[in-house]
């Protein structure tokens, strides 16, 4: 039974995550922004929970960044102690908006790349200690190449996952694990803007099962569906000459 | 996303816009220039109930959250895109089981309630409204309006079987029945005739909470399965869990199902060897044949088919039963699965529920253009005939005198329509 925190619990990710640990019987600590959407999220996991696990929740604004600290203790207290984070907040820039203002583009920065450093750096830093335990954070591909569409986004998550790499490296002599799920494309409400036809769409429910599974064998970086990993290869081959003339 | 389908693939009417709902506490989503708007659950129903032809179509799938479950009362509250099979994976091992259920366990909690929907224990314990205690509805005004049978029971009464036309069912809350474990016993007795079939039927809804009969449309006579069926109880030696379902996994070009096929699966499945008295099994073989074949529907090929499926008053139940399938045998084309049920006395609780007492039948033909169309008309006019009506919620192509006069209270139920919910449905029986 773990004790696990989730940041950017109502996201259609995360729930589904959160909901794949519930059923194997986890306590956990869910934080998200909206208290409706929270509410609505936490209430379903404590019908489906059994008698004696626990599910807690906080409301907050992650990009509040000095709020953070508080969170992880809360959860902690709440959880009496923790074995996992996982870090699950962001949003889908509106790449054009992101050109025309460099606040819109540095607010998304904000949301998908500083606030998720700032949670991984308080989680390294207390697993380090109690040397266990487990950090998961949602990358996507899109930080694997830049692409004129949403280089915003995809710069912020590739921080994330250089990131990701060096405090992997930090950590393997603690025995604490970093895994970073990338995404492909998933039906979800952050999507909700793009006509989902074909074969590339995955639900949040197969990428939650994928994360609960990644979790739990501590893995590296995962492909969320797994045939991204050879799409990606592809694409990260394609020569800059040749890729800047795309339309991508 | 392709336009979403009704479960028989016809009519394809594809909606201007597609909306998936994600919160119950959001504002539904902007028309943004479509005329209207409707809910769509897992495309279970058959026609074009569920289908909003140039509108806007909300998918509510993505509301399926739980949100209160009493282990000591069988109470539960969820939001209205849960599956029925969600539920019970969720209730059955806590010894709870659905009251009512349909004929198969992929459609939402929405959706069973907009259809007032039946199962094959309708004698005993009435259609699925019965059992519903509670209802939030979202109308377009951004108003939440709470019903159920002893608050705004108008409101309440226009919802159940209301077609998804008087606001976003947005959740549901409902009376669950208490079973001692997974397992049904049932029973299996063939009838050669149709008289056979009606002194069966008697002695089965006297001894049996479940009871349905497979009846074989290309005999003349009648013949068929009585099946009937109750929940186990508490007893040591329980079958294995269930199996997983198997998908069909193509369109083919054709339907399958043809006089041929049809004649070979009927005259083997009339023949299957049964059971001397009562056996054990898992609930879903019994309660959900066709779910063990995911997509099923797709045997019918890329043109679809249709289901035809009304009900007759007692008294002229005999009589109209036996015309109808006399017509169906001489045309030679039919279904797998027809099934003749009889419903019990209870009154419905919705302005527009389709069950009422008497019989009702319901049959699948291939979509084979004019010459299936002349066969409805034929058998609308011993429906008619015998003061029968015709269940929305399977109905791609009644006429509107057809729908008026099986739903009389249809112009007090259009009061209660929210103004921005519409369906093609709706449109085509009241001639909009």
């Amino acid at each position: 039974m773990a004790r696990i925190a989730i940041f950017g619990a109502t996201s259609a990710i995360a729930a589904a995550t959160a909901r794949e640990f519930c059923a194997r019987g986890d306590h956990l600590f869910l934080i998200g922004r909206n208290p409706h959407k929270l509410r609505a999220v936490v209430k379903d996991l404590q019908v489906r929970k059994s008698g004696d696990q626990i599910v807690a929740s906080a409301s907050a604004d992650l990009t509040a960044r000095e709020r953070h600290p508080a969170l992880l203790d809360e959860a902690q207290r709440s959880l009496g102690g923790l074995d996992v984070v996982l870090i699950a907040q962001g949003s889908l820039p509106d790449q054009r908006a992101c050109e025309a203002s460099v606040e819109a583009a540095l607010a998304e920065i904000d949301t998908n790349a500083l606030s998720v450093i700032s949670l991984a750096t308080l989680a390294a830093n207390l697993f380090e200690r109690q040397r266990r335990g487990a950090i998961v954070v949602i990358g996507s591909v899109a930080g694997d190449r830049g692409r004129q569409s949403n280089y915003i986004y995809g710069a912020a998550k590739g921080m994330v996952a250089i990131f990701c790499q060096g405090l992997r490296n930090r950590l393997a002599k603690s025995g604490v694990t970093v895994t970073l799920i990338k995404p492909g494309f998933v039906d979800t409400p952050m999507t909700a803007r793009f006509d989902k036809k074909g074969f590339l769409w995955a639900q949040p429910s197969a990428i939650g099962e994928t994360i609960v599974r990644a979790t739990a064998r501590g893995a590296d970086e995962v492909y969320a569906p797994a045939f991204w990993r050879v799409i990606m290869i592809v694409i990260r081959a394609i020569p800059e000459r040749v890729i800047k003339r795309l339309k991508l | 996303m392709s336009a979403p389908l009704s479960w028989n693939r016809l009519p394809r009417l594809a909606p201007r816009r597609v909306a998936k709902l994600a919160f119950r506490h959001d504002p539904l989503p902007p028309l943004e220039g479509a005329p209207s708007r409707l809910a769509y659950g897992e495309g279970r129903s058959y026609g074009d109930v569920c289908l909003n032809a140039g509108g806007l179509i909300m998918r509510t799938r993505g509301l399926d959250r739980l949100i209160a479950f009493d282990r000591a009362t069988g109470r539960v509250t969820a939001e209205a895109g849960v599956t029925l099979d969600e539920l019970l994976t969720f209730v059955v091992p806590q010894g709870w089981f659905l009251s009512v259920s349909p004929g198969t366990r992929f459609v939402t909690l929405g959706g069973a309630v907009a259809n007032d929907v039946h199962g094959k224990n309708h004698h005993r314990a009435g259609s699925f409204g019965h059992h519903v205690s509670e209802l939030e509805i979202l109308r377009s005004d951004g108003q939440r309006l709470v019903c159920g049978p002893g608050q705004n029971p108008e409101w309440f009464a226009a919802t159940v079987g209301g077609l998804g036309l008087t606001g976003l069912i947005a959740s549901v809350t409902l009376d669950l029945a208490p079973i001692a474990n997974a397992c049904m016993v049932t029973e299996a007795k063939r009838f050669r005739s149709l008289d056979e079939f009606w002194a069966l039927n008697a002695v089965a809804e006297r001894d049996w909470p479940y009871t349905a009969a497979w009846i074989d449309c290309l005999s003349a006579q009648g013949r068929g399965l009585q099946l009937a069926a109750r929940h186990a109880p508490a007893q040591a030696n329980l079958p294995a869990k269930r199996s997983r379902p198997l998908a069909f996994p193509i369109d083919p070009p054709i339907s399958l199902v043809n006089a041929l096929s049809l004649r070979a699966f009927n005259a083997l499945y009339y023949r299957q060897p049964l059971p001397k008295g009562p056996t054990l099994g898992r609930y879903e073989p019994y309660l959900y044949p066709l779910d063990a074949l995911l997509n099923w529907n797709r045997i019918y090929g890329r043109r679809g088919f249709f289901q035809y499926q009304c009900v007759l008053p007692p008294e002229a139940s005999r009589d109209g039963i036996a015309q109808l399938l006399r017509s169906i045998s001489r045309r030679g084309s039919g279904s797998f699965l027809a099934v003749l049920k009889t419903f019990g006395a209870a009154a419905s609780l919705g302005l527009l529920s389709f069950p009422r007492p008497g019989a009702t039948l319901a049959l699948d033909f291939p979509n084979q253009g004019a010459s299936t169309q002349s066969l409805f008309v034929e058998l609308d006019a011993i429906v008619a005939d015998h003061g029968g009506a015709l269940y929305p919620a399977k109905d791609a192509r009644m006429p509107p005198p057809m729908f008026k006069r099986g739903f009389p209270a249809w112009e007090a139920f259009s009061k209660f329509i929210d103004p921005e919910f519409s369906s093609s449905f709706w449109r085509r029986v009241t001639e909009q």
